[in-house]
Protein backbone atom coordinates (compact mmCIF):
# COMPACT_ATOMS: atom_id res chain seq x y z
CA UNK A 1 0.00 0.00 0.00
CA UNK A 2 1.30 3.43 -0.86
CA UNK A 3 0.66 5.87 1.92
CA UNK A 4 -0.13 9.42 0.98
CA UNK A 5 2.60 11.69 2.26
CA UNK A 6 1.79 15.36 2.66
CA UNK A 7 4.02 17.84 0.89
CA UNK A 8 5.28 21.03 2.45
CA UNK A 9 4.71 24.19 0.41
CA UNK A 10 8.52 24.44 0.55
CA UNK A 11 9.16 21.01 -0.96
CA UNK A 12 10.34 22.38 -4.31
CA UNK A 13 12.87 24.56 -2.51
CA UNK A 14 14.17 21.54 -0.58
CA UNK A 15 14.54 19.49 -3.75
CA UNK A 16 16.33 22.35 -5.49
CA UNK A 17 18.77 22.54 -2.54
CA UNK A 18 19.51 18.81 -2.84
CA UNK A 19 17.84 17.85 0.42
CA UNK A 20 17.27 14.25 1.35
CA UNK A 21 13.54 13.86 1.99
CA UNK A 22 12.10 11.24 4.33
CA UNK A 23 8.63 10.42 5.65
CA UNK A 24 8.11 12.17 8.99
CA UNK A 25 4.79 12.31 10.86
CA UNK A 26 2.97 11.71 7.58
CA UNK A 27 4.92 14.38 5.71
CA UNK A 28 7.66 14.21 3.13
CA UNK A 29 10.24 16.36 4.92
CA UNK A 30 13.96 17.08 4.59
CA UNK A 31 16.18 15.21 7.05
CA UNK A 32 19.36 16.92 5.89
CA UNK A 33 20.68 19.10 3.09
CA UNK A 34 24.43 18.53 3.20
CA UNK A 35 25.48 17.49 6.68
CA UNK A 36 23.68 17.24 10.01
CA UNK A 37 26.81 18.40 11.83
CA UNK A 38 27.24 21.46 9.58
CA UNK A 39 23.57 22.36 9.96
CA UNK A 40 23.74 21.87 13.72
CA UNK A 41 26.83 24.07 13.93
CA UNK A 42 25.20 26.79 11.82
CA UNK A 43 22.40 27.09 14.37
CA UNK A 44 24.82 27.13 17.32
CA UNK A 45 27.13 29.72 15.77
CA UNK A 46 25.10 31.78 13.27
CA UNK A 47 21.61 31.13 11.92
CA UNK A 48 19.69 28.20 10.49
CA UNK A 49 16.20 27.95 9.03
CA UNK A 50 13.96 24.91 9.37
CA UNK A 51 10.79 24.12 7.48
CA UNK A 52 8.17 23.51 10.17
CA UNK A 53 5.16 23.58 7.85
CA UNK A 54 4.19 20.13 9.10
CA UNK A 55 3.38 21.49 12.55
CA UNK A 56 -0.25 22.17 13.42
CA UNK A 57 -2.00 25.45 14.24
CA UNK A 58 -5.25 25.71 16.14
CA UNK A 59 -7.08 28.94 16.83
CA UNK A 60 -9.21 28.98 19.97
CA UNK A 61 -11.39 32.02 20.54
CA UNK A 62 -14.38 33.26 22.45
CA UNK A 63 -15.13 34.84 25.83
CA UNK A 64 -14.61 31.53 27.65
CA UNK A 65 -11.60 30.35 25.61
CA UNK A 66 -9.02 30.99 28.35
CA UNK A 67 -11.02 29.23 31.07
CA UNK A 68 -11.76 26.30 28.78
CA UNK A 69 -8.13 25.88 27.69
CA UNK A 70 -7.06 26.03 31.32
CA UNK A 71 -9.13 22.92 31.95
CA UNK A 72 -7.28 21.05 29.16
CA UNK A 73 -3.70 22.29 29.49
CA UNK A 74 -1.21 22.01 32.35
CA UNK A 75 0.26 25.54 32.45
CA UNK A 76 -1.81 28.52 33.65
CA UNK A 77 -2.97 30.21 30.47
CA UNK A 78 -4.56 33.04 32.49
CA UNK A 79 -1.04 34.27 33.24
CA UNK A 80 -0.56 35.18 29.58
CA UNK A 81 -1.06 38.78 28.58
CA UNK A 82 -1.96 39.52 24.97
CA UNK A 83 1.17 38.85 22.87
CA UNK A 84 2.66 36.30 25.27
CA UNK A 85 3.12 32.55 24.94
CA UNK A 86 3.95 29.54 27.10
CA UNK A 87 5.04 25.92 26.76
CA UNK A 88 2.28 23.65 28.02
CA UNK A 89 1.00 20.08 27.84
CA UNK A 90 -2.29 18.36 27.14
CA UNK A 91 -2.88 15.25 29.25
CA UNK A 92 -5.21 12.29 29.30
CA UNK A 93 -7.21 11.30 32.39
CA UNK A 94 -4.29 9.21 33.67
CA UNK A 95 -1.98 12.22 33.59
CA UNK A 96 -0.19 10.84 30.51
CA UNK A 97 0.94 13.22 27.79
CA UNK A 98 -1.18 13.52 24.67
CA UNK A 99 0.90 16.35 23.29
CA UNK A 100 3.21 19.16 24.22
CA UNK A 101 2.56 22.50 22.55
CA UNK A 102 3.01 26.24 22.74
CA UNK A 103 -0.04 28.37 23.48
CA UNK A 104 0.12 32.05 22.58
CA UNK A 105 -2.42 34.68 23.54
CA UNK A 106 -2.87 36.38 20.19
CA UNK A 107 -5.81 38.48 21.40
CA UNK A 108 -7.76 39.12 24.60
CA UNK A 109 -10.11 36.28 23.68
CA UNK A 110 -7.98 34.46 21.09
CA UNK A 111 -5.24 31.83 21.41
CA UNK A 112 -2.85 30.47 18.77
CA UNK A 113 -1.73 26.92 19.52
CA UNK A 114 1.17 25.21 17.77
CA UNK A 115 1.02 21.42 18.11
CA UNK A 116 3.09 18.47 16.89
CA UNK A 117 2.51 17.34 13.30
CA UNK A 118 1.93 13.72 14.27
CA UNK A 119 -0.75 14.73 16.78
CA UNK A 120 -2.85 17.26 14.84
CA UNK A 121 -5.85 15.00 14.34
CA UNK A 122 -5.75 13.38 17.75
CA UNK A 123 -5.31 16.71 19.54
CA UNK A 124 -8.13 18.29 17.59
CA UNK A 125 -10.47 15.37 18.22
CA UNK A 126 -9.62 15.42 21.94
CA UNK A 127 -10.32 19.13 22.15
CA UNK A 128 -13.39 19.17 19.90
CA UNK A 129 -15.00 16.36 21.87
CA UNK A 130 -14.67 18.49 25.02
CA UNK A 131 -15.59 21.78 23.42
CA UNK A 132 -16.97 24.31 25.87
CA UNK A 133 -19.82 26.81 25.65
CA UNK A 134 -18.82 29.96 23.83
CA UNK A 135 -15.57 28.50 22.50
CA UNK A 136 -14.68 28.49 18.82
CA UNK A 137 -12.02 25.93 17.89
CA UNK A 138 -10.50 25.97 14.42
CA UNK A 139 -7.86 23.67 12.94
CA UNK A 140 -5.89 25.89 10.54
CA UNK A 141 -2.98 23.46 10.14
CA UNK A 142 -3.49 23.11 6.38
CA UNK A 143 -3.46 26.87 5.83
CA UNK A 144 -0.16 27.79 7.45
CA UNK A 145 3.39 27.24 6.31
CA UNK A 146 6.01 27.51 9.04
CA UNK A 147 9.72 28.26 9.32
CA UNK A 148 11.88 28.29 12.43
CA UNK A 149 14.77 30.75 12.13
CA UNK A 150 17.20 29.95 14.91
CA UNK A 151 20.66 30.94 16.08
CA UNK A 152 22.64 33.80 17.61
CA UNK A 153 22.28 35.89 14.44
CA UNK A 154 18.56 35.13 13.85
CA UNK A 155 17.66 38.58 15.14
CA UNK A 156 19.81 40.14 12.40
CA UNK A 157 18.16 37.96 9.78
CA UNK A 158 14.77 39.15 11.00
CA UNK A 159 15.84 42.80 10.84
CA UNK A 160 17.01 42.40 7.23
CA UNK A 161 13.74 40.84 6.08
CA UNK A 162 11.51 43.05 8.24
CA UNK A 163 13.26 46.42 8.65
CA UNK A 164 10.02 48.00 9.88
CA UNK A 165 8.97 45.32 12.35
CA UNK A 166 10.09 44.57 15.90
CA UNK A 167 10.57 41.02 17.16
CA UNK A 168 8.38 40.20 20.15
CA UNK A 169 10.12 39.46 23.47
CA UNK A 170 11.00 35.88 24.45
CA UNK A 171 7.96 33.57 24.10
CA UNK A 172 5.97 36.43 22.56
CA UNK A 173 3.81 36.54 19.45
CA UNK A 174 3.05 39.33 16.98
CA UNK A 175 1.49 39.76 13.56
CA UNK A 176 3.37 41.59 10.81
CA UNK A 177 1.79 44.32 8.69
CA UNK A 178 1.46 41.72 5.92
CA UNK A 179 -0.40 39.30 8.22
CA UNK A 180 2.35 36.78 9.03
CA UNK A 181 2.68 35.46 12.56
CA UNK A 182 6.04 35.78 14.34
CA UNK A 183 6.73 33.95 17.61
CA UNK A 184 9.92 34.37 19.63
CA UNK A 185 10.19 30.66 20.35
CA UNK A 186 12.06 27.64 19.07
CA UNK A 187 13.27 24.12 19.67
CA UNK A 188 17.03 24.61 19.60
CA UNK A 189 17.90 26.55 22.77
CA UNK A 190 19.17 29.44 20.65
CA UNK A 191 17.57 32.82 20.21
CA UNK A 192 15.34 33.06 17.18
CA UNK A 193 11.79 33.00 16.01
CA UNK A 194 9.12 30.84 14.45
CA UNK A 195 7.38 32.33 11.45
CA UNK A 196 3.99 31.34 10.06
CA UNK A 197 2.46 32.55 6.80
CA UNK A 198 -0.12 31.37 4.28
CA UNK A 199 1.18 28.44 2.17
CA UNK A 200 1.28 30.51 -1.02
CA UNK A 201 3.72 33.01 0.53
CA UNK A 202 6.09 30.39 1.94
CA UNK A 203 8.65 30.20 -0.88
CA UNK A 204 8.94 33.98 -1.04
CA UNK A 205 9.75 34.33 2.64
CA UNK A 206 12.02 31.25 2.63
CA UNK A 207 14.11 32.84 -0.13
CA UNK A 208 14.24 36.14 1.76
CA UNK A 209 15.44 34.47 4.97
CA UNK A 210 18.11 32.58 3.01
CA UNK A 211 19.23 35.77 1.30
CA UNK A 212 19.45 37.41 4.74
CA UNK A 213 21.91 34.74 5.89
CA UNK A 214 19.92 31.79 7.25
CA UNK A 215 21.32 28.38 6.30
CA UNK A 216 18.80 25.66 5.41
CA UNK A 217 18.67 23.09 8.21
CA UNK A 218 16.55 19.98 8.46
CA UNK A 219 15.05 17.45 10.85
CA UNK A 220 18.33 15.67 11.57
CA UNK A 221 19.93 18.70 13.16
CA UNK A 222 16.63 19.79 14.67
CA UNK A 223 16.74 16.54 16.65
CA UNK A 224 20.36 16.88 17.82
CA UNK A 225 19.81 20.54 18.75
CA UNK A 226 16.72 19.84 20.82
CA UNK A 227 18.30 16.83 22.51
CA UNK A 228 21.36 18.85 23.58
CA UNK A 229 18.87 21.11 25.39
CA UNK A 230 17.08 18.15 26.94
CA UNK A 231 13.86 19.19 25.20
CA UNK A 232 11.48 16.24 24.88
CA UNK A 233 10.21 14.92 21.54
CA UNK A 234 6.67 13.62 21.72
CA UNK A 235 6.56 9.98 20.66
CA UNK A 236 10.11 9.41 21.95
CA UNK A 237 10.35 11.15 25.32
CA UNK A 238 6.67 11.81 25.93
CA UNK A 239 3.86 9.28 25.75
CA UNK A 240 0.32 8.68 26.98
CA UNK A 241 1.86 6.35 29.59
CA UNK A 242 4.19 8.99 31.08
CA UNK A 243 3.26 12.11 32.99
CA UNK A 244 4.99 15.48 32.78
CA UNK A 245 6.13 14.98 36.39
CA UNK A 246 7.93 11.81 35.30
CA UNK A 247 9.26 13.67 32.24
CA UNK A 248 10.76 16.40 34.45
CA UNK A 249 8.31 19.01 33.15
CA UNK A 250 6.65 19.87 36.47
CA UNK A 251 7.64 23.51 35.95
CA UNK A 252 5.04 23.71 33.17
CA UNK A 253 2.24 22.23 35.27
CA UNK A 254 0.41 24.66 37.55
CA UNK A 255 -1.24 22.48 40.16
CA UNK A 256 -2.69 25.52 41.99
CA UNK A 257 -4.58 27.07 39.06
CA UNK A 258 -7.68 24.91 39.39
CA UNK A 259 -8.72 21.64 37.85
CA UNK A 260 -7.47 20.33 34.52
CA UNK A 261 -7.49 16.92 32.87
CA UNK A 262 -4.86 14.74 34.54
CA UNK A 263 -4.27 17.04 37.52
CA UNK A 264 -5.15 14.51 40.23
CA UNK A 265 -2.44 12.14 39.05
CA UNK A 266 0.16 14.91 38.96
CA UNK A 267 -0.72 16.05 42.47
CA UNK A 268 -0.25 12.52 43.77
CA UNK A 269 3.02 11.97 41.88
CA UNK A 270 4.39 15.29 43.06
CA UNK A 271 3.54 14.48 46.69
CA UNK A 272 4.95 10.94 46.59
CA UNK A 273 7.79 11.65 44.17
CA UNK A 274 7.62 9.94 40.76
CA UNK A 275 8.71 6.30 40.64
CA UNK A 276 10.44 6.86 37.30
CA UNK A 277 12.12 9.94 35.91
CA UNK A 278 13.25 10.96 32.44
CA UNK A 279 16.98 10.97 33.11
CA UNK A 280 19.79 12.57 31.14
CA UNK A 281 22.80 10.35 30.40
CA UNK A 282 26.16 11.12 28.93
CA UNK A 283 28.94 8.77 27.83
CA UNK A 284 32.12 8.93 29.85
CA UNK A 285 34.27 7.92 26.87
CA UNK A 286 34.05 7.80 23.11
CA UNK A 287 31.58 5.30 21.73
CA UNK A 288 29.01 4.62 19.05
CA UNK A 289 26.16 7.17 18.94
CA UNK A 290 23.54 6.15 21.51
CA UNK A 291 20.12 5.77 19.91
CA UNK A 292 16.50 5.29 21.00
CA UNK A 293 15.70 1.84 22.46
CA UNK A 294 19.28 0.95 23.39
CA UNK A 295 19.21 -0.73 26.84
CA UNK A 296 20.34 1.21 29.91
CA UNK A 297 22.03 -0.79 32.66
CA UNK A 298 23.31 -0.18 36.15
CA UNK A 299 27.05 -0.26 36.84
CA UNK A 300 26.44 -3.88 37.97
CA UNK A 301 24.90 -4.81 34.64
CA UNK A 302 21.17 -4.95 35.51
CA UNK A 303 18.90 -3.60 32.78
CA UNK A 304 16.80 -0.75 34.21
CA UNK A 305 15.36 0.87 31.09
CA UNK A 306 16.02 1.94 27.52
CA UNK A 307 16.90 5.19 25.82
CA UNK A 308 13.89 7.25 24.77
CA UNK A 309 16.19 9.48 22.68
CA UNK A 310 19.88 9.38 21.97
CA UNK A 311 22.44 10.96 19.71
CA UNK A 312 26.01 11.92 19.28
CA UNK A 313 25.97 15.54 20.41
CA UNK A 314 27.67 17.54 17.65
CA UNK A 315 28.45 20.38 20.09
CA UNK A 316 29.98 18.15 22.77
CA UNK A 317 31.17 15.33 20.48
CA UNK A 318 29.89 12.94 23.14
CA UNK A 319 27.06 10.44 23.27
CA UNK A 320 23.97 11.79 25.05
CA UNK A 321 20.53 10.40 25.69
CA UNK A 322 17.45 10.39 27.88
CA UNK A 323 15.77 7.39 29.48
CA UNK A 324 12.92 6.75 31.90
CA UNK A 325 14.70 5.16 34.85
CA UNK A 326 13.69 4.22 38.39
CA UNK A 327 14.07 7.38 40.47
CA UNK A 328 16.87 5.89 42.58
CA UNK A 329 19.07 5.80 39.46
CA UNK A 330 18.29 9.34 38.31
CA UNK A 331 20.61 11.20 40.69
CA UNK A 332 23.30 13.34 39.03
CA UNK A 333 26.58 11.42 38.87
CA UNK A 334 25.05 7.93 39.06
CA UNK A 335 27.27 5.58 37.02
CA UNK A 336 25.32 3.62 34.40
CA UNK A 337 25.99 1.76 31.15
CA UNK A 338 24.46 1.88 27.68
CA UNK A 339 24.40 -1.29 25.60
CA UNK A 340 25.18 -0.98 21.90
CA UNK A 341 25.20 -4.16 19.78
CA UNK A 342 26.02 -6.28 22.80
CA UNK A 343 28.81 -4.06 24.12
CA UNK A 344 28.55 -1.88 27.23
CA UNK A 345 29.64 1.75 27.28
CA UNK A 346 30.02 3.60 30.59
CA UNK A 347 27.80 6.64 31.09
CA UNK A 348 26.66 8.81 33.95
CA UNK A 349 23.60 10.76 34.90
CA UNK A 350 24.05 14.46 34.14
CA UNK A 351 22.06 17.64 34.60
CA UNK A 352 19.92 19.02 31.77
CA UNK A 353 20.60 20.80 29.52
CA UNK A 354 23.52 18.80 28.14
CA UNK A 355 24.71 21.96 26.41
CA UNK A 356 24.34 25.62 27.35
CA UNK A 357 24.12 27.95 24.36
CA UNK A 358 26.37 31.01 24.46
CA UNK A 359 24.46 34.20 25.28
CA UNK A 360 23.60 35.93 22.02
CA UNK A 361 25.51 39.07 21.08
CA UNK B 1 32.45 10.57 -9.53
CA UNK B 2 35.99 9.25 -9.32
CA UNK B 3 36.03 5.54 -8.55
CA UNK B 4 39.61 4.26 -8.89
CA UNK B 5 40.00 1.74 -11.68
CA UNK B 6 42.44 -0.46 -9.75
CA UNK B 7 39.71 -1.40 -7.23
CA UNK B 8 36.80 -3.83 -7.28
CA UNK B 9 33.39 -2.92 -5.89
CA UNK B 10 30.54 -4.76 -4.16
CA UNK B 11 26.88 -3.93 -4.82
CA UNK B 12 26.70 -2.96 -1.13
CA UNK B 13 29.24 -0.17 -1.84
CA UNK B 14 32.45 -1.60 -0.35
CA UNK B 15 35.66 -1.46 -2.37
CA UNK B 16 38.51 -3.99 -2.39
CA UNK B 17 42.15 -3.43 -3.22
CA UNK B 18 43.81 -6.80 -3.85
CA UNK B 19 47.56 -7.16 -3.23
CA UNK B 20 48.62 -10.78 -3.52
CA UNK B 21 46.57 -12.70 -0.94
CA UNK B 22 45.64 -9.57 0.97
CA UNK B 23 42.62 -7.36 0.37
CA UNK B 24 42.11 -3.88 1.80
CA UNK B 25 38.45 -2.94 2.24
CA UNK B 26 36.72 0.42 2.56
CA UNK B 27 33.51 2.10 1.45
CA UNK B 28 33.05 3.97 -1.79
CA UNK B 29 32.96 7.69 -2.28
CA UNK B 30 29.28 7.34 -3.15
CA UNK B 31 28.61 5.45 0.10
CA UNK B 32 30.37 8.01 2.28
CA UNK B 33 28.46 10.77 0.52
CA UNK B 34 25.17 8.98 1.18
CA UNK B 35 26.04 8.37 4.84
CA UNK B 36 27.49 11.86 5.40
CA UNK B 37 29.28 12.80 8.63
CA UNK B 38 30.73 9.47 9.71
CA UNK B 39 31.09 9.81 13.48
CA UNK B 40 31.94 6.28 14.56
CA UNK B 41 33.52 3.18 13.05
CA UNK B 42 33.26 -0.18 14.79
CA UNK B 43 36.13 -2.37 13.62
CA UNK B 44 36.15 -6.17 13.53
CA UNK B 45 38.40 -8.25 15.76
CA UNK B 46 41.70 -9.18 14.16
CA UNK B 47 41.70 -12.92 13.52
CA UNK B 48 38.00 -13.11 12.79
CA UNK B 49 37.08 -15.27 9.82
CA UNK B 50 34.40 -13.89 7.51
CA UNK B 51 32.53 -15.06 4.44
CA UNK B 52 31.56 -12.80 1.58
CA UNK B 53 28.46 -10.86 2.63
CA UNK B 54 29.06 -11.11 6.39
CA UNK B 55 28.50 -7.89 8.34
CA UNK B 56 32.07 -7.15 9.39
CA UNK B 57 32.25 -3.53 10.51
CA UNK B 58 29.76 -0.79 11.38
CA UNK B 59 29.92 2.79 10.15
CA UNK B 60 27.70 5.27 11.94
CA UNK B 61 26.57 8.72 10.92
CA UNK B 62 24.66 11.06 13.22
CA UNK B 63 21.43 9.61 11.90
CA UNK B 64 22.02 5.89 11.38
CA UNK B 65 24.25 2.86 11.82
CA UNK B 66 25.20 0.95 8.66
CA UNK B 67 26.74 -2.50 8.38
CA UNK B 68 29.83 -2.89 6.25
CA UNK B 69 29.93 -6.30 4.59
CA UNK B 70 32.98 -8.36 3.72
CA UNK B 71 33.09 -8.22 -0.10
CA UNK B 72 35.00 -11.52 -0.18
CA UNK B 73 35.79 -14.25 2.33
CA UNK B 74 38.94 -14.32 4.44
CA UNK B 75 40.49 -13.63 7.81
CA UNK B 76 40.73 -10.14 9.26
CA UNK B 77 44.46 -9.49 9.61
CA UNK B 78 44.53 -5.75 10.21
CA UNK B 79 42.15 -2.91 11.06
CA UNK B 80 42.65 0.81 10.58
CA UNK B 81 43.08 2.46 14.00
CA UNK B 82 43.06 5.89 12.33
CA UNK B 83 39.36 5.67 11.37
CA UNK B 84 38.56 4.70 14.94
CA UNK B 85 40.33 7.82 16.20
CA UNK B 86 39.09 10.07 13.37
CA UNK B 87 36.00 8.58 11.68
CA UNK B 88 35.77 11.56 9.32
CA UNK B 89 38.66 10.02 7.31
CA UNK B 90 35.99 7.77 5.79
CA UNK B 91 34.40 10.94 4.38
CA UNK B 92 37.49 12.85 3.41
CA UNK B 93 39.63 10.04 1.96
CA UNK B 94 37.41 6.99 1.38
CA UNK B 95 39.87 5.25 -0.98
CA UNK B 96 43.00 6.11 1.00
CA UNK B 97 43.35 6.89 4.71
CA UNK B 98 39.71 5.93 5.23
CA UNK B 99 40.26 2.19 4.63
CA UNK B 100 38.58 0.02 7.26
CA UNK B 101 40.05 -3.50 7.43
CA UNK B 102 42.38 -5.92 5.62
CA UNK B 103 41.65 -9.54 4.87
CA UNK B 104 43.90 -12.46 4.07
CA UNK B 105 41.62 -13.76 1.37
CA UNK B 106 40.54 -17.39 1.06
CA UNK B 107 40.48 -17.32 -2.68
CA UNK B 108 41.90 -14.34 -4.54
CA UNK B 109 39.95 -15.35 -7.64
CA UNK B 110 36.72 -14.42 -5.81
CA UNK B 111 37.56 -10.80 -6.49
CA UNK B 112 36.63 -11.39 -10.12
CA UNK B 113 32.97 -11.72 -9.03
CA UNK B 114 33.00 -8.08 -7.89
CA UNK B 115 32.35 -5.12 -10.16
CA UNK B 116 35.03 -3.09 -11.83
CA UNK B 117 34.95 0.69 -11.57
CA UNK B 118 32.96 1.14 -14.78
CA UNK B 119 30.26 -1.34 -13.71
CA UNK B 120 30.06 0.20 -10.22
CA UNK B 121 29.86 3.72 -11.59
CA UNK B 122 27.02 2.53 -13.81
CA UNK B 123 25.26 0.95 -10.80
CA UNK B 124 25.23 4.15 -8.79
CA UNK B 125 24.58 6.21 -11.95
Amino acid sequence: MISELKSSPLEAAHVALGARLVPFAGWNMPVQYTSIIDEHTAVRTACGIFDISHMGQFIVSGPTAAAWLNGLLTNDIQKLGVGQGQYTLMLNEKGGVIDDLIAYRSGEEEFFLVVNASMIEEDFFWMASRQGEGVILRNESDLWAGMAVQGPTAVKVFAKVFPNETLPPRNGIMTTAAGSVVCRTGYTGEDGFEFFCPNAEAIGYWDQFLAAGAKPCALGSRDTLRLEMGYPLNGNDLSPERSPIEAGLGFFCDLEKGDFVGREVLVRQKADGPAVKLTALRYLDKGPPPRAHYPVLTADGAVIGELASGALSPSLMAGIGMAYLPAEFSKIGTPLQIEVRGKLFPAEVVKKPFYKPAPSA
Amino acid sequence: MNNPTDLRYATSHEWVRLDGDFATVGISDHAQEELTDVVFVELPAVGRSVDAGDPTAVVESVKAASDIYAPIGGEVVEVNPDVEADPSLVNTDPYGKGWIFKLKVKNAADVASLMDAAAYTAQIG
